[in-house]
């Protein structure tokens, strides 16, 4: 109970002081609010543009979960293509370690020219930037069975789909949730890269697009609240992948053992 | 020797024999809560004509070896360690292929089976006991019915018919030991090969598994072939000890233990035990200096 108690104050505790300290110093220092705004400046801002980063945090979610789900589906499928021989893994991995590199910053306006403007560009842009992650985990999962179980299988003469998702697939569980934690951060990064340069303006715009224009407007209050808000999406989509894997993983991986 | 006689009388591979016929059934209480009988089978016998193998990188694992091993055999293999006998049971077992010569199952049934216990348990962590005791049928294409019964069935024979829901990491190593071989039984093999099996666990629970799986090999007859480092274990467990040199492997001794079939722990002080013990170990070290 106590130990629970100081999970929740402790970095609760943290928070306020540093909130504290940020507004004592941006009000004793006189910093001018459009080069850093006070926290009570940014919580004003986002309450009186509340709709605005709603809005905002819906049409990035929605881009982002997209372009998460794109990567968990194609990245899965790519590392058990990619698992199959030796061959194919020789032949197409390093073009997958080119996703990882790629800047999608740069890029990005060549997504605009083929999918258009608006959410199917961003969703891809999230894609790019969060599949890697995906990739390359669970391919290290399917390669790491313990070969045993391989032998086991091959005695009792299974056939390679039993093998793929009875053995191969449930054994790089652990990994494959790792690479989606990461992949969870990337995929909101990559949607508001995207936004920057393939969202819409008008109709509902991304917290990309507000960050612009706030940023244009020197409205730096409102750009704290969008960046903040842009977090908390990834936090949200963080939290729910560690949900995902701690309901798959708790009754038997070390990873998810209760002290 | 003995266990061919009784391999005679139940010539007929895969009959399932009714209770009432089964010569052990009148003294002992029924086996399976669920009235299946235990069906007996007669073993497969093993011929090994000029088998070698070598690696890769030219080391030889097993010298050409010539071995006969007849249906029903308890037997035991003891060497030193790293000496090939592992490489020898992953090739009767078909997980590794000879360079030169044969390995052939002569008179057994045309589809053999055959199950393997590791040196550990190596169960699937996702699965819950009866889940895992039941992946052979599942792997071979049999329906949910009737492989639940039977992995209950198997997981009752070795005591672990309370522990069927649970999973691997909730068991002791001695338990999780236990799956394995009801992994291995449950499609009621005509050859069981075991690859040091107990040699991780305590003394004290390393023994009651021997007794478990001499029990099982009484009662069901199939073809045993246990690799072990202990000789008291071998001494205990087996009819016949064929002791390897070091690698490459060679047959230093092939001995028929002289031993009563019904065996306990008091036994193992007995004169002719000792004996026996002490003339494997002769051979041992025989075989290491080789």
């Amino acid at each position: 109970m106590r130990d629970s108690l100081e999970r929740v104050l402790a970095p609760l505790g943290a928070l306020v002081l540093f909130l504290g300290a940020w507004e004592g110093l941006t009000r004793g220092l006189a910093v001018p609010s459009y080069l850093v705004p006070p926290p009570s400046a940014v919580l004003t801002a986002a309450a009186s543009e509340a709709s605005l980063l709603l809005v905002g945090a819906i049409t990035t979610g929605r881009a982002a979960l997209i372009g998460f789900a794109l990567s968990a589906v194609l990245g899965v499928l790519l590392a058990i293509l990619l698992a199959a021989s030796r061959l194919i893994e020789r032949a197409l991995y390093p073009y997958t370690v080119f996703l990882q590199t790629v800047p999608v910053v740069a890029i990005a306006p060549l997504l605009v020219v083929w999918f258009g403007p608006g959410l199917r560009a961003v969703a891809v842009s999230a894609f790019i930037v969060s599949v890697f992650p995906v990739i390359a985990n669970t391919l290290a999962g399917l390669r790491s069975v313990d070969p045993a179980l391989r032998d086991l299988f091959r005695l009792y003469t299974a056939s390679r789909w039993a093998r793929l998702f009875k053995l191969e697939l449930p054994s790089a569980i652990p990994e494959l949730v790792t690479g989606l934690r990461v992949a969870s951060g990337l995929a909101v990064i990559g949607t508001i890269v995207g936004e920057f340069v393939a969202g819409f303006s008008e109709g509902s715009p991304g917290l990309g697009i507000v960050v612009l224009s706030s940023y244009r407007q020197l409205r730096t209050d409102l750009l704290f609240a969008a960046v903040l808000t842009a977090s908390g999406l990834g936090l949200a989509l963080f939290a729910s992948v560690n949900l995902l894997g701690t309901l798959l993983l708790r009754r038997w991986h070390a990873s998810e053992l209760q002290p | 020797m003995e266990k061919g006689c009784r391999s005679r009388i139940h010539a007929e591979p895969y009959e399932r024999m009714s209770p009432p016929a089964n010569p052990s059934a009148s003294s002992e209480p029924p086996e399976r809560a669920n009235g299946l009988p235990t069906r007996r089978t007669t073993g497969i016998g093993i011929t090994l004509t000029a088998v070698r193998r070598f690696f890769k990188t030219g080391v030889e694992a097993i010298a050409p070896l010539d071995l006969a091993i007849e249906a029903g055999a308890f037997v035991a293999f003891l060497g030193p360690s790293g000496c090939g006998k592992s490489t020898l049971l992953r090739l009767i077992a078909g997980l590794d292929q000879p360079n030169e010569g044969s390995i052939t199952f002569p008179g057994g049934p045309a589809k053999r089976a055959l199950a393997f216990v590791f040196q550990d348990p190596h169960l699937l962590p996702w699965r819950r006991v009866l889940e895992n005791a039941a992946l052979p049928l599942e792997l071979t294409g049999i329906g949910k019915p009737e492989r639940t019964e039977r992995a209950l069935a198997v997981l009752e024979e070795v005591g672990l018919a309370d522990a069927a829901q649970r999973f691997p990491r909730e068991l002791s190593g001695g338990m999780r030991m236990r799956v394995s071989l009801a992994r291995a039984l449950v499609t009621e093999p005509d050859l069981l090969l075991l690859d040091e099996p107990f040699a991780a666990l305590d003394e004290l629970t390393r023994r009651h598994l021997d007794d478990q799986l001499r029990a099982l090999w009484q009662k069901r007859g199939m073809t045993v072939l246990f690799v072990t480092h202990t000789l008291s274990e071998a001494s205990y467990l087996a009819e016949r000890a064929i002791v390897f040199s070091k690698r490459p492997a060679r047959i230093v001794a092939d001995r028929r233990l002289t031993l009563p079939a019904e065996r306990n722990f008091s036994i193992r002080s007995t004169p002719a035990f000792l004996a026996e013990e002490q003339a494997l170990y002769e051979a041992l070290v025989r075989g290491e200096g080789a």
